[in-house]
């Protein structure tokens, strides 16, 4: 016997290892049959089963016990069985109950998307875009908060803040000493610290990039730019925090943000410490290693290199001089 | 008269002291159990006895009990929920507050069976009174012998806390139940791993209604058996009903299952009909959570039978006819209710107590609070109607806990049954803003269904 299982999602079948779940086992097979997540995030233990995003349908339970399971389950959080079946984007009620989740956490979003710092690398933009209806049928006043500072490198915007406990997970994990969860219930609940105390550690920065939405931003980069006009580097430098491996977004000769690299599920491939993110903003503190890969869907990958006076950061590697002609060969077809 | 098991001695003056109690039979089950029942022998009555959890969902409470994993050298917990907080129901509270002792003799006979050394009532925390009556038994139990170590000289150890609650709703909710005991935020958490796996702790837990853990009392006393006698097929044994609502003695009334709605509102024994001679227009069965049922329906099924009080006959139908047993909080609605303001106000608790946690519920429940008030003020339309039927379906069954589908239930029944009422609110907004649409047809006996051969 083998110690891997089989589950077959959309008709496509995939082997995994016991015990991954359904959302993982997805990830593995790729493309459009992989449920959206705003809430789980594979490097934080117990995040998902919050935003009800990647909810499926198991029409087979197992090879042992085939009965469907009666509702609609939690990709991000169910494990699969031998012999499992299950129906994402095949499935209409899937669709619709999809659907219905994006509208309700829109209906207290303010899209604001134009003036947003996210707009461009936002789950919810996307998650809008492709399973959202054109038009809400909400008409009442959204829920307000003020803009709170936490710190001084971050501010939070808890109107944009779809509740998805991530940066919750983080200041608990990744960060010693509890400081930051969800106060209140319902609709009134809102991320906080205790009485607007700064989240003061070294990798605090990080619940800026598991943000979903522009709810954590990062205020040394806030109004400077809309991030499909800057371009993203990935570089290094030897930190004895982190790993120093991160994005370079550049504009211009000017580094303006540093971010984590992300992969195309918009996790961090590792998290990055503060002095990385927010103390090093000049070429010479780090060693450029290449393009960052986007994905060609992504906004972001518009505009990048194309153009014909390459910056000096570009003009001195060879791997972002190909790049650069690259897109720019691209968008002289169009 | 109907034979009471939780309430015999409840109008014995002092029955809430030990010695009353004692008196009066009490701790027998106790004694019963430790010195001549094993473990697994009160497990088998309680499963031989049909006892279904009284709580709301209706589960065996003995196939609950035998889920429990018993890995060696993990403790194991016993936990009352005692968090009731359910729109309509209060028979927990009336129970705790004049029998304490029968729960905490059920909880000595429970942890027994299931091998708890250290068992916890969850009270909800604005039931102080309560809170402060419960630890006072337990101090007459501990000083009694009938707690602590070695209780009885059967070598069994057993410590009962008693724990208050912050007032949350959802904390009744078993797994959030856990983690607010736990000391943390009381968000349900995410099945499986169910309690009985991975409870309090991280170890084995049974999480039971008081209700449901008193009952154990008469089942050890009198056998599985003989209590399964009383009521009528899968519904074995008493139930507590808090009546309340345009009756004329609304109050805690110990039912033998079986009894017909008919009879429980309009006899004297039970509710004494509706008050101030009025008629009958709806009730909502078991807590604000099920749906409630127009009067021609509660008082018959579809086939024309009397509906009865137990978990088949109120669900009989299913959804689209029938409701459910819930907790037992039985709220009658006379002609003069508007059951859009009723509705407006169930889901306006439901938007109050939501946790948060999931998108659909967090959301939704907001949403139809604010369309149910828009509707009841006069400034609905006619769509909002099919509004709330497809928010409440969008939230129905896409939530980590039953919260969400509590909160769609009851939005969901009433625009099935009484359509015509919020249509009326749509096209009268004046009108009814001072009177209301009365009891219309509510209460017309059922049309005759074809039979299918």
């Amino acid at each position: 016997m083998s110690d891997k299982v089989k589950v077959t999602i959309d008709g496509i079948s995939v082997e995994v290892a016991p015990g991954t779940t359904i959302l993982n086992a997805a990830r593995q097979i790729g493309g459009d049959i992989v449920p959206p997540a705003m809430c789980y995030y594979s490097k934080l233990e117990g995040s998902g089963g919050k935003c009800r995003t990647c909810l499926v349908k198991v029409s087979k339970g197992s090879e042992k016990d085939p009965r469907p399971m009666p509702k609609l389950v939690a990709s991000c959080r169910t494990t699969v069985m031998d012999g499992m079946e299950v129906e994402n984007i095949t499935s209409p009620e899937v669709v619709e109950a999809r659907e219905g989740v994006v509208e309700m956490l829109l209906i207290n979003h303010p899209l604001d998307c134009p003036v947003c710092d996210q707009a461009g690398e936002c789950s919810l933009q996307d998650l809008g875009f492709e399973h959202g209806a054109a038009q809400t049928r909400y008409e009442f006043d959204r829920r307000t908060f003020e803009r709170i500072d936490i710190g001084d490198k971050i501010q939070l915007h808890m109107n944009r803040c779809i509740l998805c406990y991530r940066c919750t997970y983080v200041a608990d994990q990744i960060t010693d000493g509890r400081c930051h969860g969800v106060i209140g219930r319902g609709d009134h609940a809102e991320i906080s610290t205790y009485i607007e105390k700064a989240i003061d550690n070294d990798f605090s920065g990080n619940v800026i990039d598991v943000c979903p939405v522009g709810a954590l931003t990062d205020k040394t980069f806030r109004f400077k730019n809309r991030v499909w006009f800057t371009k993203p580097v990935d570089a290094h430098r030897d930190c004895p925090t982190c790993s120093g491996k991160v994005t370079l977004w550049y504009k211009g000769e000017e580094v303006i943000r540093v971010t984590a690299r992300k992969d195309e599920y918009n996790e961090v491939e590792e998290f990055i410490c503060n002095t990385c993110r927010f103390d090093k903003k000049k070429t010479s503190d780090w060693v450029i290693e290449g393009p960052r890969a986007i994905a060609n869907t992504s906004v972001i990958s518009s505009n990048h290199y194309e153009t014909l006076k390459p910056l000096p950061v570009i003009q001195q590697n060879p791997a972002l001089m190909a790049s650069n002609k690259e897109e720019f060969e691209r968008t002289k077809k169009s | 008269m109907a034979r009471k098991l939780l309430f015999e001695h409840i109008n014995v003056p002092g029955i809430n002291t030990f010695d009353v109690y004692r008196k009066q039979g009490g701790y027998r089950a106790v004694e019963k159990a430790l010195k001549s029942l094993s473990p697994d022998d009160v497990v088998e009555e309680v499963k031989k006895s049909g006892l279904r959890g009284r709580g709301g969902a209706g589960f065996p409470t003995g196939m609950k009990w035998s889920f429990l994993a018993k890995p060696e050298g993990v403790p194991r917990y016993l936990v009352c929920n005692a968090d009731e907080s359910e729109p309509g129901t209060f028979k927990d509270r009336y129970l705790m507050t004049n029998i304490p002792h029968l729960l905490i003799e059920g909880m000595i006979v429970s942890s027994y069976a299931l091998g708890a050394n250290t068992s916890y009532i969850y009270v909800r925390g604005e039931m102080m009174p309560q809170i402060r009556i419960l630890e006072k038994a337990i101090a007459e139990a501990k000083a009694a012998g009938f707690l602590g170590k070695n209780i009885l000289g059967s070598g069994f150890d057993l410590e009962l806390y008693v724990q208050p609650g912050g007032g949350a709703y959802i904390c009744g909710e078993e797994t959030a139940l856990l983690e607010s005991l736990e000391g943390k935020r009381g968000n349900p958490r995410i099945k499986p791993p169910f309690p009985a796996v991975s409870g309090l702790y991280g170890c084995p837990t049974v999480v039971n209604n008081v209700e449901s853990i008193a009952a154990v009392v008469p089942i050890v006393n009198e056998g599985g058996d003989e209590y399964a006698k009383i009521g009528i097929g899968r519904s074995t044994g008493t139930k507590l009903i808090s009546a309340s609502g345009n009756i004329n003695k609304p109050g805690v009334y110990e039912i033998e299952l079986g009894v017909s709605v008919e009879e429980f509102i309009y006899s004297e024994e039970y509710c004494g009909g509706i008050a101030n001679g009025k008629r009958l227009k709806a009730v909502v069965a078991g807590g604000s959570s099920v749906p409630i049922l127009p009067a021609n329906l509660i008082l018959k099924t579809t086939n024309g039978e009397n509906r009865l009080m137990t978990y088949e006959s109120l669900s009989d139908g299913g959804f689209a006819t029938g409701t459910m047993l819930g907790s037992g909080g039985f709220v009658v609605l006379d002609e003069d209710a508007c059951i859009v303001r009723n509705t407006w106000n169930f889901s306006r608790f439901y938007h109050h107590e939501s946790c948060g946690q999931c998108s659909p519920c967090r959301e939704g429940t907001g949403w139809m609070e604010k369309v149910l008030h828009r509707l009841e003020y006069g400034h609905g339309t006619m769509s909002d109607i099919d509004l709330l039927v497809n928010v409440a379906k969008q939230i129905e069954g896409n939530t980590i806990c039953p919260l969400g589908d509590a909160a769609a239930w009851p939005v969901a029944s009433a625009i099935r049954h009484f359509r015509d009422e919020f249509e009326w609110h749509v096209t009268h907004p004046q009108e009814a803003l001072k009177g209301n649409y009365g009891l219309a047809h509510y209460a017309d006996p059922l049309p005759q269904i074809a039979q299918t051969v």
